[in-house]
């Protein structure tokens, strides 16, 4: 029996070892997703809600069933992922670019401070009906509220990376005579990647709420817009069925990009770590 | 030294604000485009717009109802967030259906409540905006409780500290810091749906109005709603973040003491 | 009355059990302080030191044995018992002020306001901070957080007190501080004071006797007495030919514990 690498500090010492939750974890997570089909499925057939408002679970999955195969549903929700996707790339490329060049000089950022303090609290929604007069219901509306949203959670991240350079690594760089650009691609890209793709998780996630808002509220064709005329033209289990497949669209980007975060952030610590 | 450097501070404060503002001004003065009103016409129309009245009965309410289901979803969110990051069992149980409610947009509980209420009044926008605002704030609740550090926990177990002390002193406080984080991006939901809330039938309120105006091409009175809305965003965040200053200020303070070492 | 015995170890044995697999981390510890005494416990990295003294603490429970505190069976973490732990910048709490911290355990001891602000004075006096109680304890040295600590744990006026590794993570300076700290704090208060450390010199220097742990499953191999005068000092007392004797006997008990030697079972 070998002994443990010795450590100076002691309570390194045997923690109970939770290896028996390996598998409890996800299929404790399991059992609550079934209880909550469950509850779903029970409340309104023992007539606690009227099955009008809220059908059981089993009919919500028949009517996805029967979404699944007409071509309107995918039609929408390819609207709607691809509003989403080219929302959030614009906004990903404009924070970055602005982030960086804001970041990078002392004094643009002392003087562009404040109007971002200003400007960011500004609900996205507030440009609704300003974007329904000149777009209408294009997606063009969708997308100006997407990139709207987005682009301050990319900015304010990418400033924070920026700011987060330390000083030494930098001043090092200049005083061998690094052009600007290597300063960016060598110091300052990489301390700021973490940053990046923290705005990037956080930037997901709300662009699908404004893109599914805008096809909502404003009628711009997609997912949103499908479950505003279903639930208008009283077809409740198809309602349900649309809200259940936004929410898992939404479950899985906040699945992908906390995926990409973690790979990134691993990579960086372990980069830093050996440094 | 010290007085000069306060003009300067202004200055750089102010001076961008002040700039885009004028320019905005000059740049729209003889705007004849029916979307792009000029400046001065929006500024004039202002405090014919947002009279007494208005603000009272469209204004007022609106914002009532945001703070009412804000507070609720806070109220409820750290209650029930709390009970949840303590035990590890229910947190295994309930993170996938948490995490499921989380990822639906907010807006989509308009019409899923409208099947219930028909929506109208006031009770059922309170509901959404405080459905919409809860799930943040729950799962941050959640992950800050959480990760308390252990040897904080055992500290107040070994001196005995009673469960009412520990979950104020140790517990909450702990994880205030996440609590705050959840809190704010509630705030931006909140707004988002007091407007949302208010296009589903015929309203009054801040948001039916602006999209009232936009309906009937009262286009100046709409950019002054706009600006309206702006402003009651900021004033929003200017006084989440006056409160989030005083009650974490011991949390900047150990993350940069931190960073320094 | 200093002869009775404070604190009373009988048998005591902790097997962490999860399904599957069983780690048996202390296996049979027997051992007795008397009122009064200091008595530092010293073993190999990892012989479950860290998990005898949460046992004492109260802050786990046993899977066998038995523990009392003045004649009481500690079960949950008992009145008379402050821990002061290792990472001091873990156990303060850093939403409070210094003041605040140490007030705090005080204040659910149900006591008046001024009869806490005179005995938060006394103590943070006692660890040498009394110009510190606004400060929070992020912005102190890491030496004076765990005077801060310490002056928490005396001002709750325990009979034992408990030191986890208290010093293992400052600079060697500061520790020899902080040392003597505990011996002046020890001999003015008459409190019982078990103090668990990795560093052979420090228990010796410190204690009155040092028990010396096996490695895992963890038993007593060897009760050495100190007899060292009680007045000690960092430069005196660690160059006198009966320090280096008694810290070479712990040495090697250390080192022949860390191949794994046992005293044979009776």
């Amino acid at each position: 029996m070998t002994t443990t690498t010795p450590t100076l500090t002691g309570p390194a010492e045997i923690r109970p070892v939770r290896a028996a939750g390996r598998w409890r974890q996800p299929a404790l997570g399991l059992l609550g997703c079934l209880i909550a089909v469950a509850v779903v499925e029970a409340l309104p057939r023992l007539g606690v809600v009227d099955s009008r408002f809220l059908p059981p679970f089993s009919t919500m999955a028949r009517s996805l069933g029967g979404q699944l195969t007409e071509g309107d549903f995918w039609t929408g929700l390819g609207q709607t992922l691809a509003g989403w996707a080219a929302g959030l790339a614009i906004a990903m490329v404009a924070g970055i670019v602005v982030g960086v060049v804001i970041g990078s000089v002392p004094l643009l950022r002392a003087v562009t401070a404040s109007t971002i303090e200003f400007l960011r609290p500004i609900p996205s929604v507030a440009l609704i009906p300003l974007v329904v007069l000149i777009y209408g219901s294009r997606p063009q509306s969708a997308l100006i509220l997407v990139v709207y949203a987005a682009f301050w959670q990319v900015l304010v991240q990418v400033l924070y990376g920026v700011a987060d350079v330390d000083p030494v690594v930098r001043d090092t760089a200049r005083s061998y005579r690094f052009s600007r650009w290597a300063i960016i691609r060598s110091v300052v890209w990489p301390t700021a990647m973490p940053y990046v793709v923290t705005g990037f998780r956080l930037a997901a996630s709300v662009a699908l709420i404004l893109e599914v808002t805008a096809e909502l509220i404003i009628g711009v064709p997609g997912l949103g817009k499908s479950i505003g005329v279903a639930q208008s033209s009283g077809a409740v289990p198809e309602t349900y069925a649309l809200v259940l497949v936004v929410g898992l669209l939404g479950v899985l980007i906040n699945v992908c990009t906390r995926a990409v975060e973690r790979r990134v952030l691993r990579w960086h610590t372990s980069v830093r770590g050996e440094a | 030294m010290k007085i000069s450097e306060f003009p300067r501070r202004i200055l750089i404060a102010l001076g961008l604000p002040v700039v885009l503002i004028a320019l905005w001004w000059f740049a729209s003065a003889g705007s004849t485009s029916f979307f792009w009103p000029p400046l001065s016409t929006i500024v004039q129309a202002f405090p014919e717009t947002w009279t007494a009245d208005p603000l009272l009965h469209d204004v007022l309410p609106s914002v009532a109802r945001l703070l009412g289901g804000y507070l609720i979803a806070l109220l409820v969110g750290v209650a029930a967030g709390t009970a949840i990051g303590r035990s590890r069992t229910l947190r295994a149980l309930c993170e996938p259906v948490l995490e499921f409610f989380r990822a639906v947009p907010p807006p989509v509980l308009v019409p899923v409540i409208a099947l219930f209420a028909g929506y109208t009044g006031s009770t059922s926008k309170v509901l959404t905006i405080a459905l919409g605002c809860l799930w943040p704030i729950l799962l941050n609740t959640v992950e800050g409780v959480r990760s308390l550090d252990e040897v904080l926990l055992d500290t107040a177990r070994s001196y005995r500290l009673g469960r009412v002390a520990t979950l104020w002193h140790v517990v909450l406080r702990g994880s205030s810091p996440r609590i705050a984080a959840g809190a704010r991006q509630s705030l931006s939901i909140g707004v988002i749906l007091m407007v949302i809330s208010e296009l589903f039938g015929a309203n009054r309120g801040l948001g039916a109005s602006i999209v009232q105006f936009q309906r009937s091409f009262a286009i100046p009175q709409m950019w002054t709603g706009i600006i309206l809305l702006g402003l009651l965003g900021v004033v929003l965040s200017a006084l989440f973040r006056l409160v989030e200053n005083r009650s974490l200020a011991w949390y900047r303070g150990q993350r940069d003491a931190e960073r320094e070492r | 009355m200093s002869d009775t015995i404070a604190l009373d170890v009988a048998g005591l044995a902790k097997t962490y059990r999860s399904p599957g697999r069983d780690v048996e981390a202390v296996r049979d510890l027997t051992f007795q302080i008397r009122r009064g005494e200091l008595v530092c416990i010293v073993g190999p990295s990892g012989a479950g030191k860290t998990t005898l003294l949460r046992c004492i603490a109260g802050l786990l429970d046993l899977s066998g044995g038995q523990i009392r505190l003045d004649g009481t069976a500690v079960t949950e973490p008992p009145a008379g018992m402050a821990v002061v732990f290792q990472e001091y910048g873990r156990s303060l709490f850093p939403w409070l002020t210094v003041r605040g911290n140490v007030e705090l355990p005080l204040k659910e001891k149900g006591l008046a306001k001024a009869a806490r602000a005179a005995k938060v004075a006394e103590a943070l006096d006692a660890v040498g901070l009394p110009d510190s109680a606004d400060a929070h304890p992020w912005q102190l040295s890491g030496g004076m957080q765990q005077r801060v600590a310490i002056a928490r744990a005396i001002a709750y006026e325990p009979s034992v007190l408990l030191m986890d590794e208290p010093f293992a993570a400052v600079d060697a300076q500061t520790r020899a501080d902080l040392e003597d700290l505990v011996r002046t704090l020890w001999k003015r208060l008459g409190v019982t004071v078990l103090f668990v450390t990795h560093d052979i010199d420090e228990s010796v220097y410190l204690g009155q006797r040092v028990l010396v742990l096996s490695n895992r499953p963890t038993v007593v191999l060897e009760d050495v007495p100190v007899d060292l005068p009680d007045d000690r000092d960092q430069l005196t007392t660690r160059s006198s030919p009966q320090f280096t004797k008694i810290r070479t006997h712990v040495y090697e008990l250390v080192q022949s514990a860390k191949r794994g030697e046992r005293p044979e079972p009776s």
